[in-house]
């Protein structure tokens, strides 16, 4: 146990130097980083003060110590738009897009998972058909046009939602639904076929063979195994959620990291675009972690199958 | 939609039972189809997207460029106020919306098919050495390719956008390297899986040598799971093109109309004059669904061992 975690943990520190890397490596490989984050009518004595403060005129290698250790202790330098930490404005908008993200996976999975285990149990039924609609629309509407049809509909025309913001309390009804119906489709999907997959296994022919009521094999034996695929689904889909809020933060104009993202685009704020991609990654590595440990609790096989 | 579960395979419709001519296999896939509603569908629309793309010039009415201010801001031609001189209506510069999703269908058909096509070669060879060579190599390598699997996609993809600026060719690169990753993955697996299936292994004691082993032995197995991973790898191009269009970070929009462009344009005005993202809108979602669903019948034909199991 103590050495799978160990494991996983150091692969997840690999992987973040290699973000850190490549992160440092893309503002620098397309040439001058000061010409990507000056305004492009600075002159060139501003460029050259810029470069100067920056650091870009030290070796390359001295840069990309500071720029790890700088990483480690969480600065990211100033954002070039706010001329404040990158860091506290990023922290700050973190709770909106974790409010954003748990709406959005609860809506997925209070819909998904009942429509899921109807289907898998009566494949074919009126039930299974919608399901997999749900699953095939998730998959195929773009969230930011679905974004914007609902602004229009039940934010303007039927005035049932407010259209932006997060003020009121139903506020986050909508960018939540947008940014979990791919989740949910995907939830359909997966309880579907897994409940079809354990119902053909040998554990529940026999415990249907010792005469048990079928309440206690779908309550003991089906749900608890479907359980397993769900929860890995559910962490690495949340944490997904956290890094791709940023068209439905952007169009619902939600406080939360990905509007703060698409702003900084806009601005061409680097050092904050910079900031949010790597602590984004961070917070997604340590989900898959977590997930990845409740995983192997759950299912011993997971385990001792290595 | 035909459901699966209860699909019972007849005589004669797997590949092996029939006499392999052309024309049974035609047959073959033919009945297929007919049997699949959702794949009819899927190549039904698949192919009017590519019709749209190549004879943009014939059925867009307009020119997708013309501006014309007189004309601006028309509504649909079914609304009151509009007429079918601009069937879709026109945006706040008089540009004709019809004309631009037609033509949007081109770069979004290219961002898909040259990204797949990059995407896919860099990962055939990628997994297929992964899969051979075996050992640290492939240990090395896939490590890689699931660390990199497990970063926040659209995050990356986005990242790398702004830093390196709009272009068509940029934003094909992106979506040819960043994916390719996916590829290597399962050309990895099946060439794993075939090598230790037992017909690999009783052709080399048989003598082959390894060019027919590769191109007589393992391509042709490679290729059914290659194209349906395409299918929906080359859906999700679409769509990613398009959100980058919409933060604007794909095609610059003077040089092509892109629909990606068009949503992020008439975003502005969603609530006075929707159909200027309406219709983009509505393009990227009638190609997705046709391409999800083309895919999930190219799975089921090109992969009898999934038929019964979809996940």
């Amino acid at each position: 146990m103590h050495r799978y975690f160990l494991s996983k943990l150091a692969q997840s520190l690999l992987l973040l130097f290699g973000v850190l890397f490549l992160v440092f490596m893309m503002v620098r490989v397309t040439g001058d980083p000061s010409a990507l984050m000056m305004p492009r009518e600075s002159s060139p004595e501003q460029i050259e003060a810029f470069r100067e403060k920056m650091g870009f005129n030290d070796p390359v290698l001295v840069q990309f110590s500071d720029f790890i250790a700088g990483a480690i202790v969480g600065d990211f330098g100033n954002s070039l738009h706010f001329k404040t930490a990158a860091m506290p404005l990023i922290l700050e908008r973190l709770p909106a897009t974790v409010q954003l993200a748990s709406v959005g996976l609860l809506i997925a999975m209070v819909i998904g998972i009942p429509i899921g285990l109807v289907g898998g149990f009566t494949p074919g039924s009126l039930v299974d058909s919608i399901g997999r609609f749900i699953a095939l629309l998730g998959q195929s509407v773009p969230n930011f046009w679905l974004g914007l049809m609902m602004i229009l509909y039940f934010g303007v025309k039927l005035g049932w939602f407010p259209t932006f913001g997060r003020d009121q309390w139903n506020s986050v009804v909508m960018p939540a639904f947008v940014l979990g119906l791919p989740v949910l489709g995907q939830i359909v999907r997966l309880t579907r076929s897994a409940v079809l997959e354990i119902r053909g296994e040998d554990y529940i022919r026999t415990a249907k063979s010792k005469g048990l009521e079928p309440k206690t094999i779908y309550i003991k034996h089906v749900l608890r195994n479907v359980a397993i695929p769900l929860i890995s689904v559910i962490g690495v889909q949340f944490g997904y959620m956290l890094g791709g809020s940023i068209y439905i933060e952007a169009i619902f104009s939600w406080p939360g990291m990905g509007g703060l993202l698409e702003q900084s685009i806009g601005w061409r704020d680097f050092p904050l675009v910079q900031a949010i991609a790597v602590f984004t990654s961070v917070i997604v590595l340590a989900l898959n972690i977590l997930t990845d440990l409740t995983y192997s609790i759950i299912d011993p096989r997971i385990r001792y199958g290595r | 939609m035909a459901d699966n579960d209860t699909f019972i395979p007849q005589t004669g419709d797997s590949l092996l039972d029939v006499e392999k001519t052309f024309k049974d296999r035609l047959a073959y896939f033919g009945r297929f189809l007919w049997r699949d509603q959702g794949g009819v569908i899927g190549v039904i629309v698949f192919l009017i997207v590519v019709f749209s793309a190549i004879f943009a010039p014939m059925i867009a009415s307009q020119s997708p460029f013309d501006q014309n201010l007189r004309d601006s801001k028309l509504p649909p031609a079914w609304n009151e106020g509009g007429d079918w001189t601009h069937p879709f209506g026109t945006d706040s510069l008089g540009k004709d919306i019809f004309s631009r999703v037609i033509y949007g269908a081109r770069v979004s058909l290219m961002v898909g098919l040259f990204g797949v096509l990059i995407a896919g070669s860099l990962g055939l060879i990628v997994g297929a050495i992964a899969g051979y060579a075996g050992g640290r190599l492939d240990a090395t390598i896939m490590g890689g390719v699931n660390l990199i699997l497990s970063l926040p996609y659209l995050l990356f993809v986005v990242f790398i956008a702004a830093v390196l600026g709009r272009s068509l060719l940029n934003v094909i690169l992106i979506f040819g390297i960043t994916d390719a990753p996916i590829f290597a993955r399962v050309t990895r697996g099946e060439v794993l899986r075939m090598r230790e299936s037992g017909y690999v292994e009783s052709a080399i004691s048989a003598g082959a040598r390894w060019p027919r082993i590769i191109f007589s032995h393992i391509m042709p197995n490679l290729i059914g799971p290659l194209i349906t991973l395409a299918t929906f790898e080359m859906s999700a191009m679409i769509f990613y093109e398009a959100g980058l269009g919409f933060l604007g970070l794909s095609v610059p929009p003077n040089e092509y109309p892109t629909w990606g462009n068009m949503l992020s344009a008439g975003r502005k005005y969603m609530t006075s004059y929707p159909w200027m993202a309406s219709f983009p809108g509505l393009a990227i979602m009638f190609t997705s669904l046709g391409m999800n669903l083309l895919g999930d019948w190219l799975r089921d034909v090109l992969d009898p061992r999934l038929r019964r199991s979809r996940k």
